[in-house]
């Protein structure tokens, strides 16, 4: 397999894993965690930040998920949603403008 | 690290590895090899996977550009883990500690090749406004960098947008200067398998 070809499979599984996999948070949360959107409020510090601007997340933000019945595995899998949705709506973006460059030199 | 699970939650064997790992090195097992060992069906194995392909598979990029660009996008996330885990491995890549540190000071005076300065900009600016537009892509095709080389910097992208907000939100331990040099150096040699 070529080795683009290649990591963008391994992408696909990772995205695929986590979202549809089996896991402790249920997957509409997982969903809502890698979309950085409609999430419950106690989420919303921790995860927001995760997406936007991770070195902010405290300490406080997950003593407000656990205190609202998050557990520290649910709370891994939505870490990891939250971030892998960020960079993968960056990685999609960043090969949108690679495709559309290149299809403008090819045709221009 | 948070939540305390990553911290005591891994089974007998992982656990008998950090060990090992610890007693052979003299150093503790950093928490950003950690994690890939918690759960690893949920994310670990994958991730390993990309990551490895993205810094040590096939590419034009050498190891030390494609972990200059792992430093340069874990500055811009703010992330102190990872540009001292990837700021050691840039540098004993490169045997050029100084290259290194101008780079991450100030990008636009730093002594390296155009199209490098314009990835390692294009990857910066993705990292801060999360989006690119084909004039950001232009730009670095115009400085002499391929499609190809394009497309593996923005999985190196990828990686380190990823790693960098988990590092953050997990609160990864920083290590030593000295735990960052023997890190690197398994890094060299070993990769991210």
């Amino acid at each position: 397999m070529p080795a683009d070809e290649q990591k963008r499979s391994i992408h696909e599984l990772l995205v695929n894993r986590i979202l549809h996999g089996a896991g402790r948070a249920p997957a509409d949360e997982r969903a809502r965690a890698f979309d950085n959107a409609k999430l419950p409020e106690p989420l919303r510090p921790l995860l927001d930040k995760v997406a936007t601007k991770s070195a902010q997340v405290t300490d406080a933000d997950f003593a407000t998920a656990v205190d609202a019945g998050f557990t520290d595995d649910q709370l891994f899998e939505l870490v990891i949603c939250a971030a892998v949705g960020q960079s993968t709506r960056q990685y999609e973006a960043g090969l949108a403008a690679l495709a559309e460059a290149i299809g403008d030199t090819e045709t221009g | 690290m948070r939540p305390r699970v990553l911290d005591h939650g891994y089974g007998i064997r992982p656990k008998l590895l950090f060990r090992l790992i610890r007693l052979m090195s003299g150093h503790p097992v950093p928490d950003a090899a950690k994690i890939t060992f918690y759960r690893p069906d949920f994310y670990g194995t994958h991730a390993k996977r990309f990551t490895q392909e993205a810094m040590r598979g096939p590419s034009t990029w050498s190891v030390g550009d494609r972990e200059l660009m792992a430093a340069y996008v874990s500055k811009v996330n703010d992330c102190p883990f990872c540009i001292g885990a990837h700021t050691a491995t840039a540098t004993q890549a490169y045997q050029d500690r100084e290259r290194v540190a101008a780079v991450l000071a100030d990008l636009d005076s730093a002594p390296i090749d155009e199209g490098l300065r314009a990835t390692l900009g294009m990857l910066g600016k993705l990292t801060s406004e999360g989006t690119l537009s084909a004039g950001d892509i232009r730009a670095v095709l115009s400085a002499g960098v391929s499609h190809q080389q394009i497309e593996d910097a923005l999985a190196v992208g990828f990686a380190f947008n990823t790693t960098d907000r988990l590092a953050n939100a997990f609160a990864f331990d920083a290590l030593s200067q000295e735990g960052f040099e023997a890190g690197a150096k398994y890094l060299l040699k070993r990769g991210y398998r």
